[in-house]
């Protein structure tokens, strides 16, 4: 479990947006981890997590794009019924606000991986990492890397 | 039918007569009274006594809304304060409303010239009179008011909005008379179809519109669709709002009640005069105003002027439908709207100044969306942080504006950069 930086963008709710900022990425060769999008009429949010965040931001915004980084927690989590729902029952008892999340698995290594924007991410990790229960599932994930 | 059979029907040289004593009289009180008009005739060279009748006029110089906006609130009043009985502003467009300001004569001027008006469309003391024009700064509502109550109709003041009621009261008070901006009467008529009224049923036998530019098929669909006879009445608050002039029965241009508001039409460019006939900015002198006198002042709104005689007999010269302005001011719902105003919200909300206003007439309503460029500023990664934004900014652009809009953001970037005439405005409607 890590604070990460994840790289997010701007862009219009129309047709060759999303083609274009993948162009923009594709060209500087950066590979992307993982990716979210968040859509409303209008417009939507891209949300990437990279290897060299720094590095996708300076790209973006030399591209024209509005970019901003933005801490949020990355955990690997075993991938079995209910484990997710231990976390957020963490966060909930400490009253934290979870703003958005993305998670998906990967069956080779039978775990998953989360990724958590809370409002504030600070004590969300103590309160995780102090924890006996989240410490030793975390332990049984140890070996996994949540870049792969 | 006539409300002033003597005046409408003068002659051209009984006419300029009248005008003539009323413009020597004008400027000997303003050349007295107000500071600001006597400097600039001073730095013209001209004296009360070189106008010595209406024909001299053109030696006058012009009073623009910037002369309104320099001498906010009361500077260029004629009158003292206490002789002053209303107040009225037109929505602020920089920051400062235009305001002014009545005597008694003038609001008795004002309800004269609006019974001539809707006399001429047929308005009699038998009319139900339903004035759905907003109560309260803006002209519109008491000038028709008072126009009304002069003839002698029962006036219905419901004011604008809450269509269902309006409905309602029409059907249940036997409104034969509509007065509101056209896009309203276009809505209230569609209005009317989804709940399953029908206006043959209704007394509804006449409308008059104004405040917002409208065409001839706009006219013919809201006479087709509310089975009335829809009347063009013209006016602008820096004069009086409704009632500087109105067509008659013959639809066929406004006869201006020249007695009281003495109409040129210039090149807005030179401002050389033009012969009637030739499409140009209206100017306006008030011949008769006490409180807010004005000599020739620029309307911004583009028209032609026609002295031919009327079929219905009047003699007073004719206006045609205003068909646009010569200035950037949009006219969005009857508001005015400068897309100058929207570039203040941006700049106070730490906001780039790019933008771009798109109207559309959508339900015969007119629409309008700001489209925003999102900056790093303000730019957060979370949805409804975006929509809090969108909603802050719609808010106070609605303030300002005086009209509700849509606020979109868009990319950065994408809006045209402002090099000489940045497209500030794509107006879709299709008047």
């Amino acid at each position: 479990m890590n604070v990460i930086q994840q790289i997010s963008t701007f862009v219009e709710n129309c047709p060759g947006a999303f083609r274009e900022i993948l162009q923009v990425i594709r060209s500087n060769d950066i590979n992307i981890k993982a990716l979210s999008i968040a859509d409303t009429a209008d417009f939507g949010i891209l949300r990437f997590i990279v290897t060299d965040p720094d590095i996708l931001g300076k790209i973006l915004r030399e591209a024209g794009f509005i970019v901003k980084k933005t801490p949020v927690l990355a955990i690997t989590i075993g991938d079995k019924p209910g484990t997710l729902l231990t976390y957020v029952d963490k966060l909930s008892d400490a009253d934290i606000n979870i703003e958005y999340i993305y998670a998906f698995t990967t069956a080779a290594e039978n775990v998953a991986k989360v990724v958590v924007k809370v409002d504030d991410v600070e004590r969300a990790m103590n309160i995780l990492r102090n924890d006996k229960d989240i410490k030793e599932a975390l332990q049984a994930n140890d070996t996994a890397d949540f870049y792969w | 039918m006539y409300w002033n059979n003597h005046i409408e029907k003068l002659s051209r040289e009984e006419m300029t007569e009248i005008q003539s004593i009323s413009l020597r009289d004008l400027v000997q009180r303003v050349y007295t009274h107000v500071p600001s008009y006597r400097q600039k005739f001073q730095a013209a060279g001209l004296l009360p006594v070189d106008i010595r009748g209406i024909e001299d006029i053109h030696k006058l110089p012009f009073t623009t809304k910037q002369d309104l906006r320099d001498n906010y609130p009361y500077g260029l009043f004629a009158l003292p304060m206490s002789e002053i009985v209303r107040i009225h502003a037109s929505s602020g467009t920089t920051g400062k409303p235009t305001v002014v300001g009545y005597t008694k004569r003038d609001l008795n001027m004002w309800a004269e010239v609006m019974a001539r008006a809707l006399t001429s469309v047929g308005v009699t003391s038998k009319s139900f009179i339903q004035n759905a024009y907003g109560y309260g700064l803006f002209t519109g509502a008491l000038g028709v008011h008072y126009g009304a109550e002069l003839v002698g109709g029962s006036i219905i003041p419901t004011s604008v909005g809450n269509t269902a009621r309006q409905i309602t009261l029409m059907k249940d008070f036997g409104t034969s008379v509509l007065a509101c901006t056209p896009s309203y009467a276009l809505h209230i008529a569609e209005t009317m179809r989804e709940t399953g009224i029908d206006c043959r049923e209704l007394p509804l036998r006449v409308g008059i519109f104004g405040a917002e530019p409208w065409s001839e098929q706009m006219r013919q669909e809201i006479q087709r669709q509310l089975n009335i006879k829809a009347y063009d009445i013209y006016g602008l608050s820096e004069i009086i709002g409704p009632g500087v002039a109105c067509e008659c029965t013959e639809q066929d241009g406004m006869h201006i009640y020249e007695d009281h508001f003495y109409p040129e039409i210039i090149d807005p460019v030179t401002g050389e005069v033009l012969p009637d006939g030739e499409t140009g900015e209206l100017v306006i002198t008030t011949l008769t105003k006490e409180g807010l006198p004005l000599i020739r002042y620029r309307t911004r709104d583009l028209t032609v002027l026609n002295r031919e005689a009327c079929s219905c007999g009047r003699t007073l010269v004719r206006m045609q439908k205003v068909m646009g302005r010569s200035d950037d001011m949009l006219i969005i719902g009857g508001v005015n709207v400068f897309p100058s105003q929207v570039e203040s919200v941006l700049l106070d909300m730490g906001m780039a100044p790019h933008y771009q206003l798109i109207i559309e007439r959508i339900d015969n309503l007119d629409k309008l969306t700001i489209m925003v460029e999102i900056t790093e500023a303000v730019f957060t990664d979370e949805v409804r942080g975006l929509e809090t934004l969108e909603h802050k900014l719609q808010k106070k652009m609605s303030q300002l504006l005086g009209i509700s809009s849509k606020v979109k953001l868009v990319s950065n970037k994408t809006i045209e950069r402002s090099e000489g005439k940045a497209k500030r405005v794509i107006d879709k409607r299709k008047i």
